[in-house]
């Protein structure tokens, strides 16, 4: 058997895993494993400036592939800068293994220099975790963190190691596990016959039916398998924000986003369903709005791999726990073949009656003369990447308009915190997008407030010329916050807006990248034309919007699905 | 309601920990916790009495199961089980007419003396958390009571029903 060091085995199992970027920062307890990586080229390291970044960028890099990604850092404080970034994946069930150093064995507990116990600090956002004890059992722990975190409802999974275990003078015998099984660990695939015929029959039966697709048909990589369905059954498709992408944005069966800021005809079809066929969404509370007054129609089929989802929020009928891309097939074998033509003429009525409420074209908005509309920006946007960009955002106002103005063809395209509400993860999201897709055009939808909470990446982003687009929509006030203020808080804008705005163009100068400001309507074409002529260069586009514009539809609080508000001044 | 939750998991570091922290995060109640080693050592058993109804406690099963050291889970309460729990009261005996009263109760209760001193009995009480609470209840009565230590409910169900790996 092969003898190495502990740190030779984390690099020699990641390399084996087919590991190829880790994130991270090192320090005193992962000095080892830092050493290992120094003399390979199997394991790229990218050298982040913030711990937290690097999580999102793992995070990103995982969103943008299906591939779980991979973190780094040492004990104490860099473990902790990881934990929003750990609690963000963990919200939207993305794949990710952390790697964080810890004290040598013999001084866990005693409070030593940078010590915290990172297993009871991630505990409540960590889909599992391992401190490892022995260097022998090193690559089992890793080889195990991976399975679990892209298996199942995938998930973040932190593997703790000791100093002393990875120490580079002491060896042990390599042994790389071939099979990772664990009998407390199965989770469920496939539907169960008996669900599958039932949900085939409500389907089939349905008169108003709706599909609701989130980001468990990402997840599963079910995207076809939901379009055949939506075809076949000529079915209407909403997507969640997690979702988008899973069915095509541009198809024309889809009517875009639903929920808290989803579109008119989405909350309509929703709440005017006799049923819903919902494909890895999980009922959140900003999909619902009111749960008592959720949907009162519909006969409810969840399908969903994790069964703590479902009827967790909102009581389903035909509950089947399986992947989506399994539950899908047997759907599909089940239903047999079906006559579409009869299945469109039986759901006419129901089309026509969308049409209507698509017929009040809620996305509509007035342009302004002196102003740029946050709207026109990502409709620019779109315009200019012929809409095939990875798209990360940021949280906030910019992030809502870019779901709803930029809509996405393919999964994987649209890469946001979605349960988290993470502010600081377009940046480094769009970095680990980028080093994933080295040749694809990767744009962050971020604001004033979002982008300079992760702002340092910057300087990452030169070290290894990654050519990010910066979409930063500047309204000198924190929007969506502001914009709450405005609508259930008189106005009174506390601590919404920013007095002491840095000059972005320099700031991104600064750190050798290009910067490029526009302030008037008439600039932001030609501006966004130079930006992504770019194509070797960060470019960071400070925008300066309309500060008063607000995000529309929303939903009235405490209403049902459909209650909602179309502008300023007209409701549903 | 009452529910005794029963959990076979690994009996690994931190196992523990995460069930618990199902409870605190998801705002579950615990009203008693027993776990300990099975007959087999890589195996712990946990029961865990809660209140709550039908739909959060379909959440805590189900949350309880998601964790990746637990293989089984199942809620005794839903269908005919056994249930006890293990009691130690120590109680104050300064007189023989409290003597007698306390060798009284601790035959009808079919408890057993299992600690005499000068000044008192330590006694050792099995059965349902309601014969525990009403013997403590009587001895409270006749005499004072000092301390006393409850294990929390365990279980097992009825029949051939069984949580194995």
């Amino acid at each position: 058997m092969e003898m190495m060091s502990g740190a030779a085995m984390v690099v020699r199992t990641l390399k084996d895993l087919g590991v190829k970027h880790v994130f991270g920062y090192p320090g005193g307890a992962v000095l080892d494993i830092y050493d290992a990586l120094y003399a390979q080229e199997d394991v790229e390291h990218v050298l982040v400036r913030h711990e937290q970044g690097a999580a999102h960028m793992a995070d990103g890099y995982a969103r943008s592939t299906g591939i779980t990604g991979t973190v780094l850092v040492t004990s104490g404080p860099g473990a902790t800068n990881t934990l929003t970034g750990i609690a963000t994946a963990y919200m939207d069930s993305i794949p990710m293994v952390i790697l964080s150093g810890q004290v040598p064995s013999m001084h866990i507990g005693e409070d030593a220099f940078q010590e915290t116990d990172m297993v009871g600090c991630s505990r409540p956002v960590v889909k599992h975790s391992f401190l490892v004890k022995r260097a022998v059992d090193i690559p089992e722990a890793i080889a195990k963190a991976y399975y679990i975190a892209n298996t199942g409802r995938p998930g973040p999974v932190v593997v703790d190691l000791p100093k002393d275990i990875v120490n580079v003078l002491e060896e042990h015998p390599y042994q790389f596990p071939e099979d990772v099984t664990m009998r407390s660990y199965n989770p469920t695939l496939k539907g169960h016959s008996k669900q599958i015929k039932k949900a085939s029959k409500v389907l089939l039966e349905a008169k108003r039916p709706i599909l609701y697709v989130g980001g468990g048909a990402i997840a599963a990589q079910a995207s076809e398998l939901v379009t055949e369905i939506a075809e076949k059954l000529n079915l209407p498709v909403t997507s969640t924000l997690m979702g988008l992408g899973a069915f095509s944005g541009v198809h024309e069966q889809s009517l875009g986003m639903l929920g808290m800021h989803g579109t008119l005809e989405s909350n309509k079809a929703m709440h005017n369903a006799d049923c819903i066929l919902a494909l890895g969404a999980r009922f959140d509370d900003r999909v619902t709005n009111n749960v008592e007054k959720f949907c009162p129609h519909a006969t409810i089929i969840h399908v969903d791999i994790d069964p703590a989802s479902i009827s967790k929020t909102v009581a389903v009928h035909v509950p089947v726990v399986g992947s989506v891309d399994q539950v899908a097939k047997q759907l599909l074998a089940q239903m047999g073949d079906i006559d579409t033509a009869k299945q469109k003429e039986k759901l006419a009525d129901w089309w026509e009656q969308i049409e209507q409420w698509r017929g009040r074209s809620c996305l509509d908005f007035k342009k302004d003369d002196k102003l740029i509309k946050p709207q026109e920006v990502i409709q620019s946007v779109y315009k200019h990447t012929n809409g095939d960009a990875y798209v990360s955002s940021d949280v906030g106002q910019h992030q809502m308009f870019a779901a709803l103005y930029y809509p996405f063809a393919k999964p994987r395209r649209w890469i946001n915190s979605g349960g988290l509400g993470t502010m600081g993860f377009g940046l480094p999201a769009a970095m680990g997008v980028q080093m994933a897709h080295r040749d694809a055009t990767s744009v962050v939808i971020t604001g004033d407030g979002s982008i300079q909470m992760n702002i340092q990446e910057l300087s990452t982003c030169l070290q290894y010329k990654l050519p990010i687009k910066i979409i930063s929509l500047n309204n000198r006030a924190l929007g969506m916050v502001r914009q709450w203020q405005d609508m259930n808080y008189k106005s009174r804008y506390s601590s919404s807006y920013m007095d002491s705005m840095p000059d972005f163009v320099k700031l991104a100068e600064a750190y050798g990248h290009i910067g490029i400001r526009v302030e008037h309507p008439d600039e932001l074409d030609a501006a966004m034309e130079r930006c992504f002529a770019e194509k070797d260069r960060l470019v960071f586009m400070d925008i300066a919007i309309d500060q008063n514009e607000h995000v529309y539809p929303m939903q009235i609080k405490f209403g049902a699905m459909d209650d909602m508000r179309l502008s300023k001044t007209e409701r549903t | 309601m009452k529910r005794i939750i029963s959990v076979l998991m690994e009996n690994a570091p931190g196992a523990l920990s995460r069930i618990v922290g199902v409870f605190s995060q998801r705002g579950y109640n615990v009203d008693s916790l027993c776990v300990a080693a099975t007959d087999d050592k890589s195996l712990s058993r946990l029961t865990i009495t809660t209140q709550a109804d039908d739909k959060v406690i379909e959440q805590i099963t189900k949350q309880v199961n998601k964790l990746i050291d637990v293989l089984k889970v199942t809620d005794l309460t839903n269908g005919s089980h056994v249930e006890r729990e293990l009691m130690l009261i120590k109680v104050a005996t300064r007189s023989e007419l409290v003597r007698a009263e306390v060798n009284r109760n601790v035959d009808i209760f079919r408890a057993q003396i299992i600690d005499v001193d000068l000044n008192n009995y330590t006694i050792q009480v099995t059965g349902t958390s309601d014969k525990l609470d009403a013997f403590a209840n009587v001895l409270a009565q006749s005499t004072e009571i000092i301390e006393a230590s409850r294990t929390g409910i365990c279980g097992l169900a009825r029949g051939d029903k069984a949580l194995r790996p």
